[in-house]
């Protein structure tokens, strides 16, 4: 008797079981074009915004670097260094060094020695050609934070020594910042286009779903299903859909990252490890990267949630 | 005529450019049956959808269940369409939901307990005679068997009213012979029921009060 009890229970548990997915399915979600469209896209989506999002911190420390390294020096050459300053009982060079360290803004001073400038100049000239030049002293100065105030350092130089030259480098690392800037400001952009297209992906699929299951959505909504009730369903499927595809497409794009991160390695201060399984992208990037699914998860919800609504709206 | 669960006060319905409705006024108390009679194109099914709330009067004044449709707010509405019941001429049943989940969907969207669902909805297909087809979908159904498992479905919560467009169009004698039987029985027990008919067998059968309407207007409306 109770063998034949439990048997009844476990049959009905069995029916139970077959009967309980479809709660979930109301509305036949898991059957549109939806599922197999929705991915892709936002897989596409996510591949690019990864791309663009290491764009935009690679180009970030690209600037980084250049602003605490090339950008931040100073040459200085004081021909005649020998003779004496204008306004000091010191030579030129030792004059100019003296003002340099006395400015603000200024790391490091490093007179080059006579042996230094001729092997810089050795390439171009032969190594005997130098010996009877009467060559400028050159200066190198390692500039910290804003940098000295440009304009009043090398009018104190100038009058001192007569003829000094301050090349600041000036010119071409602006240039290197502004594309620094431009590539930083152009990813950012992609970023906000990709997102924009993800939300227009996710919009178009959704109302897809509304017009090949209009019918079911009035019935529901004629069976007393709210707004809420109805929208609920399509952004939690929405959701599952964008998680899937902004994972993915963040998965494909990190074996694409880890490469250009081994080439880029050199140029950004980094050292490409080649026993390295994948070399160290930044931890930003990491952060980044990990987030997009989770973005593209929020964006389907809230894309799917506010496109029901506004479908909605117009019933009675 | 406080107590009518339904009440309709010179309403009219356009659609686009169609009067489809004028001027129609009736009151139909609490557990009250009504037949609604007409030829094709009189407004039955027009006035099932008014009562339904698929649509809203362009004049006049529809009160259901003591709410007054024109004044309610339509985050208000699903509430009210919880307590009525719908058999729809074309069943409308979803063809991917077997008949058990067809049936459960108005339990389901009320947030019953799945265990109480699965006694009631087994409950009432057995009384319809398809517990053991609940797990067929639609398309493996006949057209008797659809109109069935909408019917149970119109049941299935025990609604405050009941509108039944057409309900026997698919059945058998003896089928719509309990059909009404069941009609009479909710009836009974409290719903106000609407049916809209062309069957004249059986409103001769089970004789009721009416509502005629032509033409988008209202003939008679018996009290």
């Amino acid at each position: 008797m109770r063998d034949e009890e439990a048997q009844r229970e476990r049959a009905a548990a069995r029916r139970a079981r077959r009967l309980r997915p479809a709660r979930s399915d109301d509305l036949g979600l898991r059957r549109g074009v939806a599922r197999k469209l929705m991915p892709f896209m936002v897989a596409a989506m996510a591949f690019l915004a990864s791309l663009a999002l290491a764009g935009a911190i690679a180009a970030a420390a690209f600037s980084r670097q250049w602003q605490e390294g090339p950008a931040a020096a100073l040459t200085v050459q004081v021909p005649d260094p020998a003779a004496r300053a204008t306004d000091a009982p010191q030579s030129r060079l030792d004059r100019v060094v003296a003002l340099l360290r006395a400015s603000p803004g200024i790391a490091h001073v490093d007179a080059l020695s006579h042996a230094q400038i001729a092997k810089l100049l050795q390439p171009w000239l032969g190594s005997a050609a130098t010996q009877g030049l009467a060559l400028p002293a050159v200066v190198a100065v390692r500039a910290e934070g804003a940098g000295p105030p440009l304009a009043e350092v090398t009018a104190e130089l100038r009058a001192a020594a007569p003829g000094t030259l301050v090349d600041s480098h000036g010119d071409w690392t602006r240039r290197i910042a502004t594309l620094a800037h431009s590539i930083q400001a152009l990813a950012w952009a992609m970023l906000a286009l990709v997102t924009g297209v993800a939300a227009a992906v996710v919009t178009i699929a959704t109302r897809a779903g509304l017009v090949q299951r209009r019918d079911a959505v009035l019935l529901v909504h004629g069976l007393g299903a709210t707004d809420a009730d109805i929208a609920r369903r399509f952004a939690a499927r929405a959701t599952r859909l964008a998680f899937a595809g902004g994972l993915g497409g963040t998965a494909v794009a990190l074996p694409v990252l880890a490469g250009l991160a081994a080439l880029a390695a050199p140029l950004i201060g980094g050292i490409a490890d080649p026993a390295a399984w994948m070399p160290a992208l930044p931890r930003a990037l990491w952060l980044g990267l990990a987030a997009i699914p989770l973005v593209c998860a929020a964006l389907g919800f809230a894309t799917a949630q506010v496109t029901v609504r506004a479908w909605l709206r117009p019933l009675p | 005529m406080n107590s009518a669960v339904v009440r309709l006060d010179g309403v009219a319905l356009d659609v686009g450019a169609q009067k489809v409705l004028r001027g129609i006024s009736l009151a139909i108390p609490r557990g009250g049956f009504r037949w609604l009679l007409g030829p094709s194109g009189a407004g039955k099914t027009s006035l099932l959808r008014l009562l339904h709330l698929e649509l809203r009067p362009s004049e006049g004044r529809l009160e259901l269940l003591g709410r007054d449709v024109g004044a309610a707010s339509r985050a208000a509405l699903p509430q009210l369409r919880r307590r009525i019941g719908m058999v729809f001429q074309d069943f409308r049943l979803l063809p991917h939901l077997s008949a058990f989940d067809n049936v459960a969907l108005p339990l389901r969207l009320a947030g019953r307990p799945e265990g109480q669902i699965q006694a009631d909805v087994g409950e009432i297909l057995a009384w319809v005679g398809l517990r053991a087809r609940m797990h067929c979908h639609p398309a493996e159904l006949s057209g008797g068997e659809q109109q069935r498992v909408a019917i149970a479905r119109a049941v299935i919560n025990r609604p405050d009213l009941l509108l039944a467009d057409e309900p026997t169009g698919n059945l058998d004698d003896a089928q719509a012979q309990r059909l009404m039987l069941l009609l009479g029985e909710l009836s009974r027990l409290g719903t106000t029921i609407v049916v809209a008919t062309h069957n004249d067998t059986i409103v001769a059968r089970h004789p009721a009060p009416s509502v005629r309407l032509a033409a988008g207007r209202l003939v008679s409306a018996d009290a």
